[in-house]
């Protein structure tokens, strides 16, 4: 398995605390009367780097989905830093502005600079000022590398790019936890590697990330945990080292092969 | 010999020029014009045709006699000069009349009035046209909509200034109740603060300013209201009312509340199933049935209203599909980053679905305004109605294409404009990506 990254990382300085993030209690999901997600339990300490995967179909996106209510669970409870995400607006809200998004597609909002792409949140979510909100894009767009981009649009930019600032957009808000939903499944593979490359300097700044992703060898490198999910519900979880060299279910292991087989 | 596969290229190559054929007028002509024989045999016969067609309408339109007192005058001079039987235009009819149809039926020293309107209209409408221009210029479009009215209608001076400051109380109203209780309350505080303003206070604050110091311009009846002018007054309500109602409209039809769903479906659908001529009838006619006796609309204003609708119910239709255009992803995206509803509809949503909605919405701002003909259905003169009426008199009783051909010609000059406009914000706001 290649390495994604040339800049050795330092498992030492990805601590995990003992406090909880995110806690799932016998979670359930149906699109109608299709049974998406069943009976999940998972708790996410702060400073976790949970990698999801599994076979498409099996709910993996849609459960991460599900932390920040953009889908909505019909059983069970989320707890989302102390917060119950329930139907109460306020809630949603509290947690949205949380917690950070990123997504396949990027979704960048493609009439807006991406300065302003950065600023947007801040300015009416949190009610910073423009100045300082600029100050702050300028700062994560300089961590994520395209500072010299801000002007531009996103629709001039490569995919890579696109998702840097995505990324740099959702830490515009000063989260505490970060989602993401494959992340690197629309890029070229050139362009794989400089999105993989933030998420990891990420990590080891110790935010807690949920990754939905098939980039293993992001697992092996970063994560202190790898989920594997079938049918709507957790089959596997174990450490990346562990779970790779030695998995315990026939469906992980069937898996496994698939995808690390060529 | 086995056949050599493997290559490695030394240097790489550096550009060239393209070749004459593709660029140049040269290149143009043969690629558009002669690419093929028959392609070539299509030009030619198109030429032709093209010809044939102007070398009958252009000596009829610059041959034409601009000064005569009527056609039989004209006929006179084109007979003295070409022989019987030729004719061209009669362009004095458009110098004679040009602007009753214009102006309609104002008497001749109030013309200011109707001019100083467009006037405004122009100036009003320059900053939402062109950004670049100072912001303090939507105060001009701001006043006018309440001086428009005055100039064209007439009365007392101090009825628009005290419906102005309706408006502007119910912006602070709004403003104030934005603040502390959200943009949806704000909204509804501000439209209630206004409607009670304008309905219980704005009449006795008119009525009494005018007693203390009396400002008053000569009353014009809707029924005089006539050409232009009255074509302008109700397409330029319709265009500037009817955006913001079919904004409304089409997020309600795209909504998940039940409720506001189905009416906002409802009245789309309804209105867009019956022609707009019906709609006018109601407009005229059956609306007085249902209001109680005594209270009289002016025509106009009803006319207006309806007109106003029906225009809002076709845009909002297009604005849907501007919305249902847009990615999932976007709306997800303000949605992950906390955006409320309306924010995200405000910095999002609808900047993007407004923008390919564009060719819609002004397509159909320019057949509402071709549509305004039709209140001679409900005997309102528009420009065609005064053609009619011109083409009765016996001096210029024959005269067919040169009066309709001007009317033609203003119509088309304005949409015209609208349509280039169009294009040009379209390009204006194209980001590079699609």
């Amino acid at each position: 398995m290649a390495e994604v990254t040339e800049h050795a990382v330092d498992r030492s300085r990805l601590q995990v605390s003992d406090e909880v993030a995110i806690q799932i209690n016998d979670m359930n999901k149906w699109y109608g009367t299709f049974h998406v997600l069943r009976d999940i339990n998972l708790t996410v300490n702060r400073g976790e780097r949970i990698v999801i995967c599994g076979p498409s179909g099996s709910g993996k996106s849609t459960l991460i989905r599900c932390i920040n209510r953009l889908e909505e669970h019909q059983a069970g409870d989320i707890i989302v830093d102390g917060t119950e995400l329930s139907s109460d607006l306020k809630n949603i809200d509290k947690i949205r502005s949380e917690v950070g998004m990123c997504f396949q597609h990027f979704n960048l909002f493609p009439h807006l600079s991406i300065l302003d792409n950065c600023t947007l949140a801040p300015i009416w979510v949190r009610k910073v000022p423009k100045r300082e909100a600029e100050e702050t894009a300028m700062h994560y767009l300089e961590k994520v590398k395209i500072p010299e981009q801000a002007d531009k649009f996103p629709g001039q930019l490569s995919g890579g790019q696109q998702q840097r600032v995505a990324i740099a957009r959702s830490l515009c808000m000063k989260p505490r936890i970060m989602l993401f939903d494959e992340p690197t499944s629309a890029l070229d593979p050139e362009m794989i590697k400089e999105v993989l490359d933030t998420m990891i300097e990420l990590a080891e700044e110790g935010m807690t990330m949920l990754c939905v992703t098939h980039e293993m060898g992001f697992a092996r490198q970063v994560a202190n945990r790898v989920i594997f999910m079938d049918a709507g519900q957790i089959v596997e979880q174990n450490e990346p080292e562990e779970f790779f060299n030695n998995p315990k279910s026939d469906r992980t292991k069937l898996f496994l092969s698939q995808i690390l087989g060529h | 010999m086995a056949r050599e596969i493997a290559f490695v290229r030394s240097e790489m190559l550096g550009e060239k020029p393209p070749p004459a054929s593709i660029v140049g007028v040269q290149g143009w002509i043969k690629d558009n014009l002669f690419s093929s024989v028959s392609n070539s045999i299509l030009t030619v016969v198109a030429l032709y045709l093209v010809f044939v067609i102007l070398s009958g309408i252009l000596p009829w339109i610059f041959l034409g006699i601009w000064n005569a007192e009527s056609l039989a005058e004209c006929r006179e001079i084109f007979a003295e000069r070409y022989g019987d039987g030729t004719e061209y235009a009669c362009w004095a009819v458009v110098k004679a009349r040009w602007h009753q149809i214009v102006f309609g039926y104002y008497s001749p020293d109030q013309y200011w009035r109707p001019i100083l309107g467009f006037i405004l209209i122009a100036v009003s409408i320059a900053p939402i046209l062109f950004p670049k221009l100072p912001k303090k210029l939507f105060f001009v479009s701001f006043a006018s909509l309440f001086l428009y009215p005055w100039l064209i209608w007439g009365g007392s001076f101090w009825t628009p200034i005290t419906a102005a400051l309706g408006a502007v109380i119910g912006f602070f109203a709004y403003r104030y109740v934005t603040e502390r209780f959200g943009f949806l309350f704000g909204v509804l505080a501000g439209c209630a603060a206004a409607l009670i303003w304008w309905s219980f206070i704005s009449g006795f604050a008119a009525s009494a300013l005018q007693s203390a110091i009396p400002a008053t311009i000569a009353q014009v009846s809707s029924l005089n209201l006539a050409g232009f002018v009255l074509s302008i007054t109700i397409g330029i309500v319709a265009i500037v009312a009817s955006l913001p109602i079919a904004i409304v409209l089409a997020l309600g039809r795209q909504s998940d509340m039940w409720i506001v769903n189905k009416l906002c479906t409802g009245f789309i659908e309804t209105i867009r199933g019956v022609p707009l001529i019906t709609l006018l009838f109601v407009a005229t006619v059956l609306l007085n049935y249902f209001l109680p006796r005594g209270v009289e609309f002016d025509v106009i204003l009803r006319v207006n209203i309806l007109v106003t609708l029906f225009t809002a119910a076709y845009i909002a239709e297009v604005i849907r599909g501007g919305l249902a255009a847009l990615p999932k992803g976007q709306y997800e995206a303000a949605d992950a980053l906390g955006l409320t509803y309306w924010q995200a509809q405000r910095q999002i949503i609808l900047p993007q679905a407004l923008k390919i909605s564009i060719p819609g919405i002004v397509s159909n701002f320019i057949s509402v305004f071709k549509d305004t003909t039709l209140v001679s259905i409900v005997a309102l003169n528009d420009p065609l109605g005064i053609a009619n009426n011109i083409r009765a008199n016996s001096d210029w009783n024959g005269i067919v294409w040169e009066l309709y051909g001007f009317i033609a010609l203003i119509f088309w000059v304005v949409c015209f404009s609208m349509s280039r406009y169009s294009m040009y914000l379209e390009r204006k706001l194209q980001t590079g990506h699609r």
